[in-house]
């Protein structure tokens, strides 16, 4: 019925927190859309974050499954954010969309 | 261990007063706009949409999966009936037997009808409400219509 109501807004998968030679795959970075600058970011602290992708075997009657994580922390001053996943991303998923939702809401 | 007996309710949101529009979040009517009514015990909040403008019926919702917005209605002639709790909520248990359930019974296909005083409860309060809701022009239609984000909107930037 709500369908259409969009209430997520996308960021995009860009990698693990590394270093030159090393990576860190439990801190994931997302930059987020229309975000540009560290200020922006507060309003996305602590939101839920959902990577959707579809696999070859249906589990529970889909094969669509899902990933979830939260907003941790800016990373950086150029609005991109860390965030922390339940079980890290695959590399698989770098460059894809992740859905970050509105809630827990704090306004 | 935790004493579980005593439930303290969270602290409501300074932006939150009854008769606050909300935007309500995630499940089943995701982008709709309520009327937070109260506070209950357990720290849910009372919200309805009301039932009759969007089909949000009396409803209770965790303030963290809420938008406040600026919007606020005047609930001086609306009444929020006592017996509204947490335990109004609470569903009759069916008196048949676990058996009878598993097999299913011949009245198994019979639609299970609300209470009637459910129904007159939802009823008078959205009478109430609207009577409210019409004193401001384009209020109405505000609550009937659904919150979305379209494309290139950013919650970051809106000011609710």
């Amino acid at each position: 019925m709500t369908e259409s109501a969009r209430l997520y807004t996308r960021a995009r998968v860009l990698g693990y927190q590394r270093s030159q030679r090393k990576q860190h795959p439990n801190a994931t970075l997302l930059g987020l859309e229309n975000v540009k600058c560290k200020e922006d970011t507060e309003f996305y602290m602590g939101k839920r974050v959902a990577y959707i992708y579809r696999a070859e075997r249906p589990k529970n009657g889909s094969k669509i499954r899902v990933i979830w994580g939260r907003v941790t922390r800016p990373h950086g001053t150029s609005g991109v954010v860390r965030a922390k996943f339940r079980k890290n991303l695959p590399g698989t998923s770098f460059g894809s969309i992740v859905r970050v939702m509105m809630y827990p809401s704090r306004i | 261990m935790a004493d579980t007996k005593n439930v303290r309710s969270c602290k409501l949101r300074a932006s939150i007063t009854p008769g606050t529009v909300l935007i309500l979040l995630a499940g089943r009517f995701r982008g709709k706009r309520v009327v937070f009514l109260k506070q209950l015990e357990s720290g849910l909040l009372l919200v309805t949409g009301p039932f009759c403008l969007n089909g949000v019926p009396l409803r209770r919702v965790d303030q963290a999966y809420v938008i406040a917005t600026s919007t606020k209605l005047d609930l001086s002639g609306v009444e929020v009936n006592a017996k509204i709790n947490d335990s109004w909520f609470k569903r009759s248990k069916d008196a048949k037997s676990a058996e009878q359930q598993f097999f299913g019974d011949s009245d198994g296909k019979q639609k299970k009808l609300l209470p009637a005083e459910l129904i007159q409860t939802q009823k008078k309060l959205d009478r109430e409400l609207v009577a409210s809701i019409t004193k401001t022009p384009l209020l109405l239609s505000y609550l009937k219509c659904s919150f979305s984000l379209k494309k290139g909107q950013s919650p970051h930037l809106m000011k609710f």
